[in-house]
């Protein structure tokens, strides 16, 4: 079962070696950098605690009020910690996991450049820049998820990870630009600042959609929870941070972030809890449907995740609670059970629950963790996951719109929750040995003791609830909230309504591990009856993009120019003629203008001669056509105080006769290759884009002219120029440089005419 | 004037217009000629019409003593006017060239950089760039 992500034992086959240890090296340089920034965070704890927030500002881009700002605040501290600790023993597990493999120098700078893109996105002070983390984090975990680059199935669960998490991203980010707008300020401080506001304002509906959008892609609910077991491509270590700590937490942040501004409206409340709740429970059903260890765990990830946004709909304190509570639960439990699949994985070479039993004897350290990780998922006493657990009973029972149906949906998925963590945790270690593709041995200290650490902190924190209590979950609370709260956490609550939904919780879970053998049977064959699975939508959805691409370039890159010239000039007179319109700036002249027969005469000859040259049917009749036009612009030149002008016009007018002639000369008629239908739409569009250009112009004259430029020109022509002709004054004295440009096309022009023409007549062709 | 001429340009446009959309690439390039004829009166025509008084300083004068025509467009239409030859004079080899080596000048038939997708032209088997 190792087609999901690296295969440890292939790797380190090469260096000639069965374990691990031997490599290294300083591989765990690697965990310093988290750990020096956890000590760090650590110094903002009393600061925090206190009901304070320590605020970082530096001027990025202070004309569009983008500041790289950062703000360390009781909810971002916690997941500062959350990031930066667990990375510290993530990185110490991978310098293991992976010692000696050829990219692991590669591997840790996607890993810090993840955790690094974690933490911006949660200390960001400012939406653009939490944004621009939020994007670093999409691009981190397509890097982490395709690591193992050779296979095809990496690579593809990579990029599902990073188109879906990507389009979420841009929803996002028109979200937040709204949201900004909404509030006036891109400062997340003075954002949720104006909750009030923003929730009153009309942008109201279409910022929660898009916010949403960001946040139920990147945390992965239903329907777009399919990325999240796929991206298990990644490497052991990776899934353990991406699942607990980063990538898919930074949704459930954004949830929390945005509760003060966005929450406690009536369309915020229902559709957490009803995304949040399906999510649970579908995922917790999915999860018991696997056999492999890690994508059984990787569901129960989509399951807490969907526990955490349905109790994030909530305003009661205690729901609130229970969601901060049950985050720093799951990312202690989830890295520590994904680190010790890893430990099995690399140990036996096998992650297939059926294949696996008695492991116990063989690696007793790696066991016990297990268990201790599993009973704090589980929920049982005395671990922090059993706090987690009653404090989630008590905030369901606590929020008023539909606590039967959140308490429901909380017992269902804790339910399923108790017999993976069995599953998980129980039938790979206990029961009877069986034979494995490698025989089990336990794992070096350094796989071992980042596991252990874990479990152990889970059950340290149950024991003395307030460790937490006090530095995380309160500040935390108090920060989504809006407003300061006080929070007690205690293993002990009395008899109540919570630990008897406890019992039942456990009752049905032990039920379900009895009987979970029955159970996968049902639910694959229950599945095998579905239509399709939503990553099989996902393949037609990208087929269907795929192909709607390749018959829109063929509509419009045809490779004709018929076409392309038509559909430019039809937008040209269509987006002109709409702005013309829209604006009112269509200007109708009043009354026949006073005109000398002259100017009358020339108009005429300038019109005959374009439409001439339009119908001709012979060439001689089209370039004579042509000539009449251009001598007649020269007049219009000399009759408007223009002698220059109308000089050059004459002479090119001159030039370009003689050159078409010759030409002509050496090319065949006149034919016309359209049909006459369409020399009909052709002759319309000309009309079309006539009238707008000719309404464009009456537009344009009609406007206050503006002389100051040439105003300029004549009165620093001669002081400054010494020239008296002030056309040819600017030409090459004041835009000389305009000048020089072109002379350049025309020698360029005439380089590539002779170039075009020394080329014919060397490769004489019939 | 100017009410006569913005309709004279849309003639002019509205004539190359129709003449660029044939797929005969000579009557293409005379469609191009009158575009240039047109876009230069355009621009003449914005900067305002000052009939008979050429942009000049007379002798003995620092700047003009009355109302001359405008001379920014006109430099502009200078400049445009040069380089729209060279354009219509590179366009005609171009053209011309065309011809010898493809042996049409009907521009849907030059299929050669861009063989038609749905019959796969044979142009691309024979031709080849001299």
């Amino acid at each position: 079962m190792n087609d999901h992500g690296l295969a440890p034992g292939r790797e380190i086959a090469g260096r000639g070696g069965g374990t691990i240890s031997r490599g290294g090296g300083f591989g765990w340089l690697l965990a310093i950098p988290p750990a020096g920034l956890a000590v760090a965070f650590s110094a903002a704890l009393p600061t925090v605690m206190g009901g304070g927030a320590v605020r970082l500002a530096y001027d990025w881009v202070p004309s569009l009020g983008v500041g790289l700002s950062f703000l360390i605040d009781g909810l971002s501290l916690t997941f500062a910690l959350l990031i930066s600790g667990i990375g510290v023993l993530v990185a110490l597990y991978s310098s293991a996991y992976l010692a000696g493999h050829n990219h692991y120098a590669r591997f840790s700078v996607y890993l810090l450049l993840f955790m690094v893109a974690m933490l911006g996105l949660v200390l960001a002070d400012n939406v653009i820049t939490l944004f621009i983390f939020w994007e670093l984090t999409t691009v981190a975990s397509y890097l982490l998820i395709g690591f193992d680059h050779a296979s095809a199935k990496a690579r593809r669960s990579a990029l599902q990870a990073l188109l879906l998490t990507g389009a979420g991203g841009l929803a996002l980010l028109a979200g937040l630009i709204l949201l900004g707008a909404a509030a006036g300020s891109f400062d997340l401080s003075t954002i949720l600042a104006s909750g009030d506001a923003v929730r009153a304002h009309q942008l109201y509906l279409p910022i929660l959609i898009l916010v949403l959008l960001g946040a139920f892609t990147k945390s992965a609910q239903v329907p777009f929870h399919f990325w999240l077991p796929n991206a298990m491509a990644a490497p052991t270590p990776v899934s353990a941070y991406l699942h607990s700590a980063t990538m898919v937490k930074a949704g459930i942040y954004l949830l929390a972030r945005m509760h003060p501004v966005l929450g406690g409206t009536d369309s915020w409340i229902w559709t957490l809890t009803i995304f949040g709740a399906f999510t649970a429970v579908a995922a917790s059903v999915l999860a018991l449907r696997q056999t492999d260890l890690k994508l059984a765990l990787a569901y129960t990830t989509v399951m807490a995740l969907g526990t955490l946004t349905m109790f994030l709909g909530a305003e009661a304190t205690v729901a609130v609670a229970a969601a901060i509570t049950f985050l720093i639960v799951h990312s202690l439990y989830k890295a520590a059970l994904f680190l010790i699949i890893g430990n099995i994985d690399h140990a036996t070479g096998t992650r297939d629950v059926a294949r696996l039993g008695g492991l116990v004897r063989a690696m007793p350290v790696t066991a016990l963790a297990a268990a201790a990780a599993a009973l704090s998922m589980a929920g049982f006493p005395p671990f922090l996951g059993f706090i987690g657990k009653e404090l989630k009973y008590e905030g369901a029972l606590a929020i008023a719109s539909e606590p039967l149906f959140v308490a429901s949906a909380a017992v269902v998925a804790n339910a399923l929750m108790v017999a993976v963590a069995g599953i998980v945790a129980l039938r790979p270690f206990y029961g009877t040995p069986s034979t494995t593709p490698k025989p089990p041995r336990e794992v070096p200290m350094r796989m071992w003791i980042s596991p252990v650490l874990l479990a152990g902190l889970g059950l340290t924190f149950g024991l003395a609830p307030s460790l937490i209590a006090d530095a995380l979950v309160q500040p935390a609370v108090t920060a989504i909230l809006g407003r300061p709260e006080t929070v007690k956490l205690a293993l002990w609550h009395g008899f109540n309504l919570p630990l008897l939904l406890s019992v039942l919780t456990f009752v049905l879970g032990l039920t379900a591990y009895a009987v979970h053998p029955w159970l996968r049977r049902h639910l694959i064959a229950a599945s095998g009856r579905l239509p399709m699975t939503a990553d099989q939508v996902w393949d037609r959805l990208l087929d269907g993009v795929k192909s709607l691409a390749a018959m829109q370039t063929r509509t419009l890159q045809g490779g004709r120019l018929h076409r392309y010239l038509f559909v430019v000039f039809a937008s040209f007179a269509l987006a002109v003629g709409t702005a013309l319109f829209a604006t009112g700036a269509m200007r109708v002249p009043a009354g026949w203008p006073d005109l000398l027969l002259k100017h009358w005469a020339v108009t005429a000859l300038i019109a005959a001669g374009a439409v001439m040259a339009a119908v001709a049917s012979t060439r001689l009749t089209a370039i004579c056509a042509l000539g009449v036009v251009g001598v007649g612009v020269a007049l219009l030149f000399v009759m408007f105080g223009a002698p220059d002008l109308a000089v050059t016009q004459l002479l090119v007018e001159i030039l370009v006769v003689v050159l078409v002639a010759m030409v002509m000369l050496r090319l065949p008629g006149f034919e016309q290759g359209s049909t006459r239908r369409i020399r009909k739409l052709d002759a319309l569009l000309g009309i079309a884009v006539g009238a707008v250009v000719t309404a464009t112009l009456l537009a344009v004259v009609a406007a206050p002219f503006d002389r100051s430029i040439t105003a300029y020109f004549e009165t620093a022509s001669v002081p400054e120029a010494f020239g008296r002709n002030i056309v040819n004054v600017i030409l090459v004295d004041f835009r000389a440089l305009d000048t020089f440009g072109e002379i350049a096309v025309v020698v360029v022009a005439a380089l590539g005419a002779y170039a075009l023409l020394a080329g014919t007549r060397r490769g004489k062709r019939p | 004037m100017e009410t006569v001429l913005a309709p004279l340009v849309g003639i002019l446009v509205a004539a190359s217009v129709y003449l660029m959309l044939a797929r005969n690439l000579i009557r293409f390039l005379f469609g191009l000629v009158l575009l240039s004829n047109a876009a230069n009166l355009t621009i003449f025509i914005a900067g305002g019409l000052t009939p008979a008084m050429p942009p000049l300083v007379p002798e003995g004068l620092a700047r003009p003593a009355e109302v001359v025509a405008n001379a920014l467009p006109q430099a502009l239409v200078l400049t445009a006017i040069v380089i729209g030859f060279g354009l219509l004079a590179f366009a005609l080899v171009l053209v011309y060239r065309g011809y010898r080596v493809l042996g049409t000048l009907d521009s849907d038939a030059m299929r050669f950089a861009e063989p038609d997708e749905i019959a796969p032209d044979t142009s691309r088997s024979e031709g080849r760039v001299p």
